[in-house]
């Protein structure tokens, strides 16, 4: 009976010793920390994966209640993590508007670019633009050796029937690798909302830029675009047009007017027109004001009417409205 | 045995890491800075020294006179992490500076096999309580001047030219394996 008995009574009390001193202790020194930080914990994924750069999920809890660190690292948690994470801490949750690629140039395909000479050199673009300036006529276009297609890890990048680059806004993270490997620097990330590009990067002037262009689409720097933009959101540089993207509604209005179709507009033929429900509207006249084409008349106090040929479908008045009376139609 | 000795034995000759092979987990992943490699290394000092003392004490004054040795292990292992818990709350309460430094190294030693190997090390060469405290002591220094040793060259290898299918974890293994072969040579000392 000893046998049993005495070992399992030591072990037995040693646990119990080393329990209750812990039980003790743990009242005895207890230190008041941030009940917000086990909240965090309770909510994060607790695979300690360290993708954040925290040394755990325990650690990055105390450096997010803390404020050192931004609140949306943590990968395995993914949107709703930092969404509960910014109900616990009373901050709104920056969850960035999607990036995807977008490729600024129309040439490059089977049938659609004019060549210098036939290059059979290495095929990476990055030595294709070395041999005489790139074997494409166009001193700006895509030399077609598709490095961005080798650079994308998701797979996002195809070449179409013709030739061509397509970017998959499905699979594409806007890691921005194709955008460094093309030496052209013909690829922008850029926010997926906005829906009208200038689809050239020719610095060449008028005729010039015109005459390299195998896709005869090349920017020709008319300044039509600029003119016409009811932003300015549009600039010249060095006689290429440019939108600038914090500005750009994307109206499209410049893809109207662009002579060569240089612009190319996603939403063509697609767009609504804004419409004013007459029972909402308080006649503040804050619409007409703000309407960048003058599409919206009434007097002060009454209410308003869009006029729909005029109006190029913005969406400016719905959101300046301040009774919500303005709905697309 | 004279403290020299002890010291160049447990420093040097039987390196816990590059020797006795334990602790290799904090050797290969603690050693990429300098800063924290002196965190963990402060932190298995005081923790093997604390260790030492309390097994040999469970030891001799429990185990032996019951003639339960064979339950050495287990109660080691409990009291270890019983140890390491009841550490961290008094220094968190008490030393809140020293908390930070040593943060999440205390609560990773609780399971380092250096920290029972010790232990029963000292049972095994039946060394004397104050022997084996020191012995615990040295232990940890050894342990500490090895990982600095290696956090330092890893330190340095980030910005030298290595092939790119060597960097990070093979070459680190290939740098652990010289320093063990360095550290071959103090075994024939003779003391």
């Amino acid at each position: 009976m000893n046998y049993i008995m005495i070992p399992s009574l030591m072990i037995g009390g040693l646990g119990l010793a080393y329990g209750l001193v812990l039980a003790f202790a743990s009242k005895k020194f207890h230190v008041e920390v941030n009940p917000k930080i086990d909240e965090i914990i309770e909510i994060l994924p607790n695979v300690n994966c360290g993708a954040c750069g925290s040394a755990g999920c325990a650690g990055y809890a105390e450096a997010v209640v803390n404020g050192e660190v931004p609140i949306n690292l943590c990968a395995p948690g993914g949107v709703n993590t930092v969404k509960k994470i910014a109900e616990i801490l009373g901050i709104e949750a920056t969850v960035k508007e999607k990036e995807i690629a977008f490729i600024l140039c129309q040439s490059g395909g089977n049938d659609n670019t004019l060549k210098r000479y036939d290059y059979q050199g290495i095929s990476t673009c990055k030595a294709a633009v070395l041999v005489s300036n790139g074997p494409n006529y166009c001193n700006f276009g895509c030399v077609f050796q598709n490095d961005c297609i080798a650079a994308c890890k998701f797979d996002a990048l195809k070449l179409d029937e013709r030739g061509m680059r397509v970017v998959n806004p499905d699979k594409c993270t806007g890691c921005g690798a194709c955008a460094k490997a093309c030496p052209r620097g013909l690829i922008k990330i850029l926010p997926i909302s906005k829906r009208v590009h200038i689809l050239c990067s020719s610095h060449d002037k008028g005729q010039e830029a015109k005459k390299r262009c195998g896709n005869n689409t090349a920017c020709i720097g008319c300044t039509m675009c600029v003119k016409k933009c009811p932003v300015d959101a549009i600039t010249m540089q060095d006689d290429l047009a440019v939108i600038d993207y914090k500005k750009c509604i994307s109206c499209g209005q410049c893809a109207l007017v662009c002579p060569t179709k240089a612009i190319y507009d996603q939403l063509a033929g697609q767009r609504k027109k804004a419409f004013i429900l007459e029972d909402h509207c308080i006649g503040c006249t804050i619409c007409a004001r703000n309407c960048p084409v003058q599409a919206i008349t009434g007097e002060v106090k009454k209410p308003h009417t869009v006029d729909p040929e005029i109006c190029i479908g913005c969406g400016i008045c719905i959101q300046k409205c301040p009774v919500k009376a303005i709905q697309w139609k | 045995m004279n403290i020299f000795a002890l010291s160049v034995s447990a420093i040097l000759v039987n390196n816990f890491i590059l020797s006795r092979i334990m602790g290799l987990c904090p050797y290969i992943g603690v050693s990429k800075k300098l800063d924290s490699a002196f965190g963990m290394g402060m932190a298995v000092i005081f923790v093997m020294t604390l260790a030492s003392t309390i097994t040999w004490i469970i030891q001799h004054y429990l185990l032996v006179p019951f003639n339960i040795g064979y339950l050495q292990t287990i109660a080691f292992i409990l009291t270890i992490a019983s140890l390491v818990q009841f550490v961290e709350m008094v220094i968190q309460k008490m030393a809140p500076a020293l908390y930070k430094s040593l943060g999440v190294y205390l609560p990773l030693i609780t399971t380092n096999c250096a920290v029972l190997g010790v232990s029963i090390i000292n049972i095994n060469d039946g060394l004397s309580f104050i022997e084996s405290v020191l012995n615990g002591f040295l232990g940890g220094v050894g342990f500490t001047l090895v990982l600095i040793i290696m956090a330092g060259l890893r330190e340095r290898l980030e910005k030298a030219e290595i092939p790119e299918h060597m960097q990070g974890m093979p070459i680190a293994f290939i740098l652990a394996g010289s320093m063990a072969l360095a550290f071959l040579g103090f075994s024939g000392l003779k003391i």
